[in-house]
This record gives C-alpha cells, sequence and structure tokens, in this order.
C-alpha cells in the first residue's frame, strides 16, 4: 500500500488516465457533432472498434503508428458511411441501425481476428513518444502529461478547434440548425441531408482515430471487444456536455481517471476484487448521470429523420 | 423590389402563374387543378377552411412539394421549382405557419444561415443590410437577441426582412396572423401594404375572412383543393365590406350562413340543480393558478358559459370537475350525489363527461385507429372486451355506427385518428363522450381552431345536448360563441368567479366589465 503515495506511482497515475481519456475524448467530440447535427449515434462503438481493428492492422503491416491512424480513421468513416446511407438517408431508426452495427463490427472485427491470428495475440512496438521540451521536466506532472505520442496532443488540440468550428463558423451554426430545426435549413437553402452526413462521417473518422489509438497505443494490441464500451462512454460525455467541447475533454479526463485507478489499483496489489475495482468507471457515469443528467439538454430534433414537407 | 419589376408595376406583370395544377396524397386529392396568377404589386389572399388545399398549394410555390399534373410559370417561362433553395433563387420566400427560426441561435446567426459552410458569417455586412431593409418598413430588429426570446410577431417580422434579405419578388405568408394580438395583425397589414407599394408580389393565406376582406387586393377561395372562385381587384374596390364578405361567405359555403347567429335552446322551467359545485378549491401551481371557492349549479337542459381571459383557471376547473386533477376542498355534486373521492372512469360512469380542448395529445391517441379511439374510455369492458380479449367485430360496428351519427369524414375506421382535420377528430371526441349514458358535459374550448363549418356543427350539437336535458358546462374564451348559445354566462378571474349574468340584451357588456375586473 505505501505503493499509493510515492511519486512515482502519481505519475503513472496520471499518465494513464490521460492515456485512457483519450479515445474517450476523440469519441465525445466525435459524437458530440453527430448529436449537434440531430444524429444520434449509437454505432459510434462500432466505428470505434472498426477503427481498432483497421488500426492495428494497418500499423501492424505498415509498421507505421501513423499509417495505422489512417487505416483507424478510414475504418470509423467507412462505417459511418453505412450509418448515414441508413439513417439520414434513407431515414431508418437511428438506435436499431446503431445497436445492428455495433454489434455487426464487433463479431466482423473479432472473427477477421481470428482468421489472421489463429489465438496468437501480436503485439506493436511501443509508441513513440514525443516529449515536450521544458514542460515535461517538470516533476511528476511532466513525464504524466507532457511525454506522450504525438496524436494525444493532436485530439486536445481538437477541443479548441471544435470550439472554433462551433462558435466562429457557418458550418457550426449549419450543424446547430440541422439539430434544433431541419425544416429551417432546408429553407434556408442548405441540403439537410448533406449537413448530417457529413457529421456522421467526421464522427466516424473521430471514433476510428480513438479506436486505434486505444489498440496501437493503450494496449499495444488487438483483441476482440478491446473497446469494451468507450464508444457508449463517448455517448454520454456527449450528452453530459451539453455541446460544449471543453466540457467532454474534462468528462473524459474524469472517465480516464477512473479506469486508470482500476488499473493502478490492481497493479499496486489493492485487496479488493477486481470486479468491483473494474466497475468503477461505470459508477462514475452513473453517478455523473445522476447529479448533470437531469440538466442535459439536447437538441430538439435529434433521432427524428429528416424529411421534406413531412408534417 | 427588382428594377425590372418597379418599372412594370404599374402593368402588373405576372410574377408566377399556375395552370392546372394537381398535387394528390394517399386517400385525397389536396390541389385540383388549380389555376393561379399572382402579380406585382398586389395582396393575393388564398381563402379557405382547414383542408382547403392551400399549405398544399405553398409547399409547391416553395419547393417543398412537387406538382403531379398541371405547371407553374415564373416570369411567364415554364419552371420546375426543385427545392427551397431553387426557389430563393427565383425570388420566392416563404414566411411558414410554423416559424422557420432556429430557436437557440440569435437573429443574426438565423439570418446568416444558408452561407457557404466555410465561410464566415458575415455578421457586419448583415447589420447593414438588415438596416437598410427594415427601417423603410418600420421594423425593429435586434440582432442579438435569441429567437427563443422574441414574441411571435417579432419572429415573423425577422423571417419577413429574412426573405427580403434574398431579394425576394413574391412573399409568401401562410396563415400569418394565427398567432398574433390583434395589434399585430393590425401592424401586418400596414406592413403588407408598404411591401406591395415597393412593388412586390405578397400572398396572404388565411382561413379568416375579415382578414381577407380587409388586407386583400385580389382574393381567391380555395374549398376541398379546388379553386371556386376569385375577385379581381377592380371588382373587390366596387364592393363595400359588408359586401364582399357576403360574396366570399357565398364561395366558400354555398349558403348564407352567419359565423355567430344567436339560438338559446329552449328549456322548460325547473330549478333542479343536475351538476352542483360547492366551494371547490385548487391549490395553485408554479404554473397555473389555482382555483378559490367555485360555486355554481347547472340546470337539466342548462348551457352555462364560463368566460374568461385563456389561463385564469379554466383548465384547472374544467380537469379538477372531470378528476383528472386533485382538489383542495369543495365538493361536486351530480343529481344531488357527490362525487367526490371518484376517479375519472367513476365520475364518466355516472355521466359526467368532459371533452378536453386539447383533442390530439389529451383527447386522442394519434397513431391508434378511429374505431379504438372511440372506445378509449372502455378499453377492458365488455362488450368491446370479453375475458379480456379485444372483440373486433364489436368495435369496429360500434365505430361505423358513431361514424355515420356524427358524419365524421374519415377514409376508413382504421385510418390512424391523427390524420384526420381538426374538426373531424373533435366529432369522434364528441361522439365518444356523448353517445350513451350521458348527463353532464364540460366542453372545454370546444370550437378552438376548427374552420367555419365545423364550429357551427359542433355548436350545434351542444345545443341538441342541452335540449335533452343534459347539464352543459361550456368554457369559451370567445364571447361571441357563449352569447350565442348560453343561458347564463359566469365570468373566471385568477381562478374566482367574478360575477354570473343570465343572458339577456345587455350580457356581453355586463361579462365584458366582469372580465376586466369592473362590478357588472
Amino acid at each position: 500500500m505505501d505503493g499509493l503515495l510515492s511519486t512515482s506511482f502519481l505519475a503513472a497515475l496520471l499518465f494513464g488516465a490521460v492515456t485512457a481519456a483519450i479515445p474517450l475524448l476523440l469519441a465525445g467530440l466525435g459524437e458530440q457533432m453527430s448529436e449537434k447535427a440531430g444524429v444520434l449515434n449509437i454505432g459510434i462503438e462500432g466505428m470505434m472498434i472498426a477503427g481498432a481493428y483497421l488500426g492495428f492492422v494497418g500499423a501492424y503491416y505498415s509498421e507505421s503508428f501513423w499509417l495505422g491512424f489512417l487505416a483507424g480513421a478510414a475504418g470509423g468513416v467507412a462505417v459511418a458511411a453505412l450509418m448515414a446511407l441508413l439513417c439520414v438517408r434513407i431515414g431508418l431508426n437511428q438506435i436499431v441501425i446503431g445497436i445492428a452495427l455495433t454489434l455487426g463490427l464487433e463479431g466482423l472485427t473479432a472473427l477477421l481476428h481470428h482468421f489472421q491470428f489463429s489465438r496468437s495475440y501480436p503485439r506493436l512496438p511501443a509508441a513513440a513518444v514525443t516529449p515536450i521540451p521544458l514542460l515535461s521536466d517538470i516533476p511528476v506532472l511532466g513525464p504524466a502529461l507532457f511525454r506522450h505520442h504525438l496524436i494525444v496532443y493532436l485530439a486536445v488540440a481538437a477541443v479548441w478547434v471544435m470550439i472554433w468550428v462551433y462558435r466562429r463558423t457557418q458550418l457550426g451554426l449549419n450543424l446547430q440548425a440541422a439539430g434544433d430545426k431541419p425544416a429551417a435549413l432546408d429553407v434556408a437553402g442548405i441540403d439537410v441531408v448533406r449537413t448530417r452526413t457529413a457529421a456522421v462521417l467526421f464522427t466516424g473518422a473521430m471514433a476510428g482515430l480513438g479506436g486505434a489509438y486505444l489498440a496501437n497505443v493503450g494496449a499495444g494490441l488487438f483483441i476482440p471487444f478491446i473497446t469494451n464500451g468507450a464508444g457508449f462512454l463517448g455517448i454520454v460525455l456527449a450528452m453530459l456536455a451539453r455541446g460544449r467541447p471543453l466540457w467532454v475533454l474534462a468528462g473524459a479526463l474524469i472517465f480516464g481517471g477512473c479506469l486508470s485507478v482500476t488499473t493502478a489499483a490492481q497493479v499496486a496489489g489493492v485487496n479488493i476484487p477486481t470486479d468491483l475495482i473494474q466497475m468503477l468507471p461505470f459508477l462514475a457515469v452513473m453517478a455523473m448521470l445522476v447529479l448533470f443528467g437531469r440538466r442535459a439538454s439536447l437538441p430538439a430534433a435529434l433521432g427524428i429523420p429528416y424529411e421534406r414537407g413531412a408534417r | 423590389m427588382t428594377e425590372r419589376t418597379m418599372d412594370r408595376a404599374g402593368t402588373r406583370p405576372a410574377i408566377v402563374t399556375l395552370e392546372g395544377v394537381t398535387k394528390r396524397f394517399p386517400g385525397i386529392v389536396a390541389n385540383d387543378r388549380i389555376d393561379l396568377a399572382i402579380h406585382a404589386g398586389e395582396v393575393h389572399v388564398l381563402l379557405g377552411e382547414n383542408g382547403a388545399g392551400k399549405s398544399t398549394l405553398i409547399g409547391m410555390l416553395s419547393g417543398l412539394q412537387q406538382p403531379d399534373a398541371g405547371r407553374i410559370l415564373v416570369d411567364g417561362a415554364e419552371m420546375a421549382i426543385r427545392s427551397p433553395s431553387h426557389a430563393l433563387s427565383l425570388g420566392i420566400g416563404t414566411v411558414f405557419q410554423h416559424n422557420m427560426l432556429v430557436p437557440s441561435l440569435t437573429v443574426a446567426e438565423n439570418l446568416a444561415l444558408g452561407g457557404r459552410w466555410w465561410q464566415r458569417p458575415a455578421i457586419a455586412e448583415l447589420t447593414q443590410r438588415v438596416a437598410a431593409i427594415a427601417a423603410p418598413l418600420g421594423i425593429e430588429i435586434n440582432l442579438g437577441a435569441r429567437v427563443s426570446e422574441l414574441s411571435l410577431g417579432e419572429q415573423q417580422q425577422v423571417e419577413i426582412v429574412r426573405a427580403l434579405l434574398r431579394d425576394s419578388r413574391l412573399l409568401i405568408l401562410d396563415e400569418a396572423t394565427s398567432m398574433l394580438t390583434p395589434q399585430g395583425i393590425a401592424e401586418l397589414g400596414a406592413l403588407m401594404r408598404r411591401l406591395v407599394e415597393r412593388g412586390l408580389a405578397v400572398v396572404f393565406i388565411t382561413h379568416k375572412l375579415a382578414e381577407a376582406a380587409e388586407f386583400g387586393d385580389r382574393v381567391s377561395v380555395l374549398k376541398l383543393g379546388r379553386k371556386v372562385g376569385e375577385i379581381p381587384p377592380e371588382r373587390l374596390r366596387s364592393l363595400d365590406q359588408a359586401a364582399l364578405v357576403e360574396e366570399i361567405v357565398a364561395m366558400m359555403f354555398g349558403r348564407q350562413a352567419g359565423s355567430a347567429a344567436v339560438m338559446i335552446p329552449p328549456r322548460a322551467a325547473n330549478d333542479d340543480a343536475l351538476l352542483e359545485v360547492r366551494d371547490l378549491a385548487v391549490a395553485r401551481t408554479a404554473d397555473a393558478p389555482g382555483l378559490d371557492a367555485i360555486s355554481f349549479t347547472v340546470g337539466h337542459g342548462e348551457i352555462l358559459g364560463i368566460a374568461g381571459i385563456d389561463g385564469n383557471g379554466q383548465k384547472q376547473l374544467a380537469e379538477a370537475l372531470a378528476g383528472q386533477r386533485a382538489t383542495a376542498g369543495g365538493s361536486v355534486l351530480l343529481a344531488g350525489e357527490a362525487l367526490d373521492g371518484l376517479d375519472v372512469g367513476g365520475r364518466r360512469r355516472r355521466g359526467l363527461r368532459y371533452l378536453t380542448d386539447d383533442r390530439l395529445a389529451e383527447g386522442t391517441v394519434g397513431t391508434f385507429p378511429v374505431s379504438i379511439n372511440y372506445v378509449l374510455k372502455q378499453i377492458g369492458e365488455p362488450p368491446f372486451w370479453r375475458s379480456g380479449v379485444e372483440r373486433t367485430g364489436e368495435i369496429d360496428a360500434r365505430a361505423a355506427e358513431l361514424t355515420r351519427l356524427y358524419d365524421v369524414r374519415t377514409p376508413s375506421i382504421a385510418t390512424p385518428v391523427g390524420r384526420l382535420s381538426g374538426g373531424n377528430i373533435q366529432k369522434v371526441l364528441i361522439a365518444r363522450e356523448l353517445a350513451t349514458g350521458v348527463r353532464a358535459v364540460i366542453f372545454n374550448k370546444p370550437t378552438y381552431g376548427l374552420d367555419l363549418s365545423n364550429t357551427l356543427a359542433t355548436r350545434e350539437r351542444i345545443r341538441e345536448i342541452a335540449s335533452q336535458g343534459m347539464a352543459v358546462l361550456l368554457i369559451s374564451t370567445d364571447l361571441e360563441e357563449l352569447l350565442s348559445m348560453c343561458h347564463r354566462i359566469a365570468v373566471i378571474s385568477q381562478g374566482r368567479l367574478a360575477g354570473t349574468v343570465r343572458n339577456e340584451d345587455s350580457a356581453g357588456e355586463r361579462v365584458g366589465r366582469l372580465m376586466i375586473g369592473l362590478a357588472a
């Protein structure tokens, strides 16, 4: 138990929190855009696992992390394109299609992985970190926060990009109108279906990237069902954030912290059953929902397919 | 607005012409061979009742729907209006009945919607252009305000300015007055006048006769999807208001009918109270006034009106009587028996019926067929259910009978009730509540949102109920309606009855005085 208080343990705990938070952050930011545009993207878990699988395979064969991320994002976009076709263009039920995509891709990726690697689980080499000069030398915080893979910094920077998009650009206005009053956007001369499709594809890219990070950097390997609900946590984050990217970041760090404590407590040999410890992030979800869920306000047209002229 | 139309304003060219335009929906022909010419410099009124096909016509002009037959000409050339953005580029701007502004965005952001997605919203340029358009029209626009904070009238002005920002030459106003105050309606009328003086064409859609007569330069009348008449400007100018209204009514109904003909059902002299309310009280809530010491009686065959400005406790009173709302004291007696403690079903079985004003949300289940909606309050009861099993045959036979008796216009009894017009949904409700075992009925705003012929039919139905000896409590915000049929009128104000007036010659004035807080 002494280990719990040492500085190196604390640094590892924080490092783990950031590592665990990044996939949630990417998924949450992606989901946020879909929801803003009025699409409840339950399929995000499927997009993540597709991203994790293709990201891993891409990195494994190309021996390049960046090509892996690219493949992961492409995998997420491919699943998102299917979702956009079915739910946005054809107007099928977003929840049913989302669940179908998630279950289907969990099974498909597990199957493909089994064909390729049978029961072996090849590992990738450890990802190269990009320490930030000066900041990375701060005790405890330096190694915890400023010695990560480059994509971690990019993901955090994406928060401010999203803030800028939502607040300052025409695209942000269009997205919000597509979610709150799609008919108003339509009569203003902007194609609602295209706007929503773009939002869903962006979600796919972010989720795919998050999945690829989870497999390649977080775990270093792909195992079936590796996302383990990370996409669903992203949905919770997006709903609690009420359209604000900074809140997604804050939420991701809280959940990431819980996940990291889970791992750290097991490593430190805390005498609590693992099953209980592994429940921690989900208890945190429930606690946050109880505390803030009531105030969550969602776009008025969320989950409703748009049909021009329908009454 | 464009130079060309300004130059030729004197000759009034047709901006848009419809020739034999037809639009069909499953089960109905919404527009049947409509011919229409819309000229610059004119307010062209499209008048028709609910379901006359006005909205469909607008849908085709604004690019939301495509005609099945016929042609639309823009500036004399045939043109398929493919989409809302195409309509805008042709200079056709529409202000829809249900506003098309995003409530969570500011006025400026709403006006900026529709720009290229990679551009930044040009708010500064917008501010100048809005000022240039709004000022001459006498409109004030607060660009920084969030739309959800504006009144409906202000939102409408924003939409009109938006249409003008896009250089519209033809402005379509769909049921633009339905949510406005009388003051707002007058302002809109003046605004339309200024717009046509600048050379625009305005199409003004309404189901209110008085507005058509007051604002129109040309009036076209639609009925059941067909254009049944048009009054051109020369003819319109030659008629006085009363003659014009009479002519339009003749087109709309093919008969002369005043909307508020006074006919109080005759009533045998008796003093027995059929429905008696003693000191009824309801606690106030955050968003609704309570009720305080409400007492009244309604005799056999009597119609007691409850007048008052909306939101003074009318809904609470109706719901407390029906058993839908907990009371804080007092009692309700039906034919001398106390109903207190009985739930909705119990009161209904004793013969107390309530017709809600919220026909779609509370009165019916929109997705259920008409047939089930007739027996909605008897679910599980014989003969429609036996041993918990639905007897489709019994229900359908009953539904067919009620549909015939109450003249419900529905494609079939299997049609979801939500697809019917407001007037027909009301008929379903009336049939369900009044077909059997009635002793006293509470009507809450029974003609609200109905067109003229359904309004008249509903009023006739209420008179019929009373002349059969039932007690009727008629809650309405339409004083003319109350004066046209009630024996007595009570005024409710802030949850209390301010007084009761016998419906005699000066009743209107006395009720009016009570409503604004003066003694009768």
